[in-house]
């Protein structure tokens, strides 16, 4: 145990320094064969010479380097490395504000849909899976077995926009249509977009929608480990030994075979962040993810940069969580 | 040495590519000998949810190679004055917002997407595929560098990353498009085929090459690699519905193609907008691009159970 954790910390390290070289070595790539990113920012007006020279050295890019096509930039990443990891500093936006600041701003909104999305997919994911799993060829193996195909094979982006429209808008104005109803459902839940008045009420349908996509690999994962699981020698013994049917399911049963759920959904932390940025520009949260798509959208590519930087950092340390995790749950789990 | 002799029968033609093998094997003499490929082959054609995925990907195939075939109309002739005119018998989807004819926009819209998805599919089976072969063939040092240089890309989610490149890059089109699912995918090829080849490199028909005096190369390519496709087939055929999925994505995001092109993603996220008044205008492009990645994802299904031999 002690050692894995070790060996799985040293390994850490390598890697954070190998993606942010590469987070680092695509965007100077792409500076390198597109030219100065700052000039997006002006459109099709040319910006007087002394003002882009400023606003380039502002956002640092104006390192020679950057237009040598090819060159790896060794010199302006290890500014970047010390800039994030001993200041704390992921660049400024175009009007001088800390891209730290703004992140402090978004995140809580991002935080709560990423907690909604994760409760959703996990109790109902874990419920459909079981359920399938139980009773396989019936009725709602089918059910989860299709619904599971479809799921995956409909872009976040047009789930999301359908749902907005059909439940946020269309059965929307129909509940507020009503006046028994109360507002904090008519409006705060079932609302086309993020309404500042209902900070969580409003942020329900949008977690979901996240949740959805990796609710039907939550389900087939838990379907095929507990159909392998109800055949294990421990399971029978639990049923011969009288046992009532809960407590071999929810005890026996469920506990051995939620072990690679618990992986998913821990990795899963990390897409569903990238998939926030989608639900979150469709439901206009102001969070992370908005912040990513309207910069990318404006050309600010330095808090695209900075912003992008920082939720990869966050992702590593979630998959590095969920490993050391997995070897407290698994004791058969050893690194040798 | 019976394992030998088979293997050089399925190897036949070309190693890479997934009808090749099968063309060559005989098929139809005896129904039990047959080869996996052919056993696959036989299997597939009588699964109505592969046909019908498989012909739905034919159409939509047509649709981005020969689009003169579907539309005589041209989705740039457009004239306000036709704004958003619901669907007739002449103009079986309408007209969008500009007033250009809005089906012959979706037969077009399906170039880019196939485009993409098919160059940058090739790109990984090519490139991801090499690297996971000699991960898996030579193992010790050549291993663990890329099988390190595959943990790296991991930890860089796909969204994330595509947006970062496609932002600083600027030039937003079919190649840098292509590029950037090209950079972020290939890993999950390569740690594939780096399985099944460290899987059936150990087997006695290989040994038996290797005791013949066959050099690494052929090892390799005439030996290894066919037996040890299977999966990566099904994988590339999978992640075929996934790029169609990422490139509409990332044009929704603004981060992809830019409105005078004709995409599926451009008709969802131009005419997002005017659903309540006019949902076709939302429904039609959703339908063929859901379908399309849907088809995908079946094909890919029924292409593992079939070249499964533990599911027959």
């Amino acid at each position: 145990m002690g050692r894995y954790v070790i060996r799985r910390l040293l390994q850490f390290i390598p890697t954070v320094l190998g993606t942010m070289f590469l987070l680092h070595y695509m965007t100077s790539l792409a500076i390198q064969f597109s030219g100065n990113p700052v000039r997006a920012l002006f459109g099709d007006r040319t910006p007087p010479p002394a003002l882009l020279q400023a606003i380039t050295e502002r956002l640092g890019y104006s390192d020679p380097c950057l237009s040598q096509r090819g060159n790896p930039c060794f010199g302006l990443f290890i500014d970047r490395l010390q800039n994030i990891f001993l200041h704390f500093d992921f660049g400024v936006n175009l009007r001088q504000r800390e891209v730290t600041d703004l992140v402090a701003d978004a995140i809580p909104f991002t935080l709560k849909l990423l907690v909604i999305a994760i409760v959703f997919e996990a109790v109902v994911g874990i419920a459909a899976g079981v359920l399938a799993g139980l009773r396989g060829g019936s009725f709602v193996d089918y059910l989860v077995k299709i619904s599971t195909v479809f799921i995956i094979s409909v872009p976040i982006f047009v789930l999301g926009v359908v749902v907005r429209e059909f439940v946020g808008v269309k059965f929307g104005n129909i509940l507020r249509g009503q006046d028994w109803i109360p507002d904090l459902i008519s409006v705060g839940v079932f609302t086309p977009g993020f309404k500042p008045d209902y900070p969580f009420a409003s942020l329900l349908i949008p977690g979901m929608v996240l949740g959805a996509v990796s609710l039907a690999t939550t389900a087939r994962l838990t379907r095929t480990s507990i159909m392998e699981n109800v055949r294990a020698d421990y399971v029978r013994t639990a049923k011969a030994k009288g046992l009532t049917n809960k407590r071999v399911i929810g005890v026996h049963t469920l506990r051995n075979s939620l072990i690679p759920v618990i992986t998913f959904l821990g990795v899963d932390i990390g897409s569903a962040m990238a998939g926030a940025v989608v639900t979150e520009t469709i439901f206009n949260v102001p969070g992370i993810g908005r912040l990513v798509t309207m910069a990318a959208r404006g050309g600010e590519s330095s808090v695209v940069v900075g912003v992008v930087t920082m939720l990869v950092l966050v992702v590593l340390l979630a998959n590095l969580l969920v490993d050391l995790l997995y070897a407290v749950l698994d004791p058969r789990i050893r690194y040798e | 040495m019976s394992d030998l002799t088979s293997a050089g029968t399925a190897v036949g033609g070309a190693p890479v590519g997934g009808d090749g093998p099968a063309a060559d094997a005989p098929g139809g003499t005896s129904e039990r000998s047959a080869s996996l490929w052919a056993d696959a082959r036989r299997q597939l054609l009588r699964d109505p949810v592969f046909v019908i995925a498989s012909l739905y990907v034919l159409m939509v195939g047509s649709m981005a190679a020969f689009p003169k075939l579907w539309t005589s109309q041209d989705p740039r002739a457009c004239s306000t004055d036709r704004s958003r005119i619901s669907p007739s018998w002449e103009h079986p989807f309408g007209y969008d917002i500009l007033g250009c004819d809005y089906y012959s926009h979706a037969i077009y819209g399906a170039r880019p997407s196939m485009v993409i998805a098919v160059m940058a599919t090739g790109g990984i089976v090519l490139f991801g595929g090499l690297l996971g072969l000699l991960a898996g063939y030579y193992g010790g040092w050549v291993d663990a560098v890329i099988s390190r240089v595959m943990d790296i890309f991991f930890s860089l989610p796909f969204l994330l990353g595509a947006i970062v490149f496609l932002t600083v890059i600027k030039r937003q089109n079919i190649w840098t498009i292509t590029a950037v699912l090209f950079l972020l995918a290939w890993p999950t090829i390569a740690r594939i085929i780096r399985g099944s080849v460290i899987s059936s490199k150990d087997l006695d028909y290989v040994h038996a090459a290797k005791a013949v005096g066959a050099r690494n190369s052929r090892l390799m390519f005439r030996h290894i690699l066919p037996n040890a496709i299977a999966p990566m087939l099904v994988y590339a055929t999978i992640v075929l519905g996934s790029f169609v999925a990422a490139e509409a994505t990332l044009t929704f995001l603004g981060v992809g193609l830019q409105p005078p092109a004709q995409s599926w993603g451009i008709m969802i996220s131009v005419h997002q907008v005017y659903f309540l008044e006019d949902p076709w205008l939302l429904l039609f492009p959703c339908g063929l691009l859901v379908g399309t990645v849907l088809s995908f994802i079946l094909m890919g299904d029924a292409l593992r159970d079939a070249l499964d031999p533990k599911f027959r």
